[in-house]
């Protein structure tokens, strides 16, 4: 596990300091430092290149030419950004590929069920839909119980009404797991919806910080919900006053 | 065949633009009437022949021609047997026991040759494949192994492994081993990356993302690689069979040659043919099988 003995009192699921990576020699993360506490559910926003995907993958454990630290707890899951099936196995199989042991067909049943792909459960993975696609990636990651649950735009490719039941799927999970979450999303009404605390990045690093302290379930309508969302979306350089016109 | 792969991106800009056709009462300068076509279904485009009618139709049609140049006298039979004189020959040679026997012996070491150049080029394969140790120390042989031809080999296998079975069987391994090599190599090292990584982030150990994510994604080269393996295992056995052999279809139109008999040495042929289309026959239904995951381009 992760836990820094040097510092006993206030462990952490995350903790990143001075991390850098550059592809090529421009560096896409430069002396980046994030901590995030064990069952907090962090969003990471921010423009499109600027390295969240990058930041990801590095927590994940997938890219390892890095400088400076990065520590992670051992039971991590991923939610890619693409879906990543593997297009040669069924869905289920996809869901419990890599689970420890010899796990049932129910046990990604349940979870397939839970995305809304209970009929789609025997599918090869050429014949989903986008959106279906990714809810069966998303299960994959929620079906491993982790400690720290990396996901990258989960809900960027559902409709209205299904986002909003993934979205609920996915606060469920985190409240009964209690695992730490780091979300990457563009969308900042997600953002606040779920998040403890959201982060922009910007220039390699982290250059907003914003807490949430709002009750939960939350509501679109409370005026603080509004004032934080058009707080975050000017930090991100968008122009609220135009936008609501 | 990465067809399948492309993204579905197209629909896009007909939708928009139907769309605005539906209001004419846009404020923007119109395109104009549009000129529509309407979309066919695929099942209605005329009458459609059957498949497996479309599929004899080729060699029938060859076959009457070949008939009708014997019989008007264009092609002599010491040229060319007729086909009713081929399928007359043929019935004797079956009837007589000798073309069964003959294509059981060269069936045989077709399979042991086949069997054998599989298992040593995929075990080369996985070794260069896997590990970059391995690429290092196997690679660079195979290559250049590869580009001697198999054939000029057949010298010195007979004298290394006498006249018997054994030269012909590592002949046609030779001959198997390379494309199978080539292809399961290729295969391994096409798996994508990404879903390697996914693997990884899976928790798969080293041995489960081979078993799971690289050789499932190694299978449609492998299968590619077999294929070939197939048309050259025919080959060398023809070769094999035809330097040196005293029984088999090779055997066979030896004999045929040094007694004129043209119409036996097309009975072998076909035989060799059908053989081949049977061969065939099987990858087909194997690919069908193992690679049904895969959504394919399938022709027009
Ligand atoms: N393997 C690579 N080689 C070179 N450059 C890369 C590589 N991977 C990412 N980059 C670059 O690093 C930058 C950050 O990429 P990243 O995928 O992290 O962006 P992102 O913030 O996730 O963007 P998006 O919101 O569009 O997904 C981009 O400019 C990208 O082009
Ligand atoms: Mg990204």
């Amino acid at each position: 596990m992760a836990t820094d003995v040097h510092r006993p009192v206030t462990a952490h699921a995350v903790r990143v300091e001075g991390l850098t990576r550059a592809f090529d020699g421009r560096a896409v993360i430069d002396d980046l430092r994030l901590d995030i506490a064990p069952g907090e559910f962090v969003a990471l926003l921010g423009r499109s290149g600027c390295g969240k995907s990058t930041l990801l993958r590095i927590l994940a454990g997938l890219d390892r030419d890095i400088q400076g630290t990065a520590l992670v707890p051992r039971r991590r899951a991923v939610a890619f950004q693409a879906p990543r099936l593997m297009p040669w196995k069924k869905v289920w199989r996809n869901v419990l590929l890599g689970l420890p042991g010899r796990p049932e067909r129910a046990v990604a049943e349940r979870v397939l069920d839970e995305v809304g792909l209970g009929h789609r459960i025997g599918a090869w993975p050429k014949t989903l839909s986008g959106g279906e696609a990714q809810r069966a990636s998303l299960a994959r990651a929620l079906v491993r119980e982790p400690d720290l649950l990396l996901l990258d735009e989960p809900f960027g490719a559902l409709d209205a009404l299904t986002r909003i039941k993934a979205q609920r799927l996915v606060g469920e999970v985190w409240q009964r797991r209690g695992c730490a979450v780091l979300l990457v999303t563009h969308d900042v009404e997600e953002a606040v919806l779920l998040a403890d605390r959201v982060l922009v990045m910007d220039g390699g690093r982290i250059a907003h910080e914003q807490r949430i302290d709002l009750d939960r379930p939350r509501g679109i309508t409370d005026p603080r919900f509004a004032a934080l969302r058009a707080g975050l979306l000017e930090r991100l350089g968008v122009d609220t006053a135009a936008e609501a016109s | 065949m990465s067809i399948s792969h492309a993204p579905p991106s197209s629909p896009e800009p007909d939708i928009s633009a139907m769309s605005k056709s539906e209001r004419p009462g846009a404020e923007r300068p119109g395109p104009g009437p549009l000129d529509l076509q309407p979309v066919v279904p695929a099942f209605s485009r005329g009458f459609r022949v059957p498949r497996w009618v479309r599929r004899t139709t080729g060699p029938i049609v060859l076959l009457a021609m070949w008939q009708v140049l014997s019989a008007t006298g264009v092609l002599t039979s010491d040229v060319l047997a007729s086909p009713g004189r081929i399928a007359q020959v043929g019935w004797d040679l079956v009837s007589d026991g000798s073309l069964p026997t003959a294509m059981g012996t060269s069936l045989r070491r077709v399979a042991s040759g086949l069997l054998l150049g599989t298992v040593i080029g995929t075990g080369l394969a996985l070794v260069s494949g896997l590990f970059r140790i391995g690429e290092d120390l196997v690679d660079a042989p195979v290559q250049m192994l590869r580009t001697v031809p198999f054939v000029g080999l057949i010298p010195l296998f007979i004298i290394w492994f006498g006249i018997g079975e054994a030269p012909k069987t590592a002949i046609i391994t030779l001959g198997v081993t390379f494309p199978i090599y080539l292809n399961v190599y290729a295969g391994i090292r096409g798996v994508d990356s990404q879903l390697v990584e996914a693997g990884e982030s899976l928790g798969l150990s080293r041995w489960g993302l081979t078993r799971h994510v690289v050789l499932p994604g190694a299978l449609p080269g492998a299968l590619t690689g077999l294929r070939y393996a197939l048309g050259i295992a025919w080959l060398a056995l023809v070769f094999a069979e035809q330097v040196n052999a005293d029984a088999g279809i090779g055997f066979l139109m030896v004999q045929a040659r040094d007694f004129l008999r043209t119409d036996v040495i097309v009975v072998c042929l076909i035989v060799y043919a059908f053989l081949g289309l049977l061969a065939d026959f099987v990858v087909r239904s194997l690919e069908r099988l193992l690679l049904q995951w895969r959504p394919t381009f399938t022709g027009r």
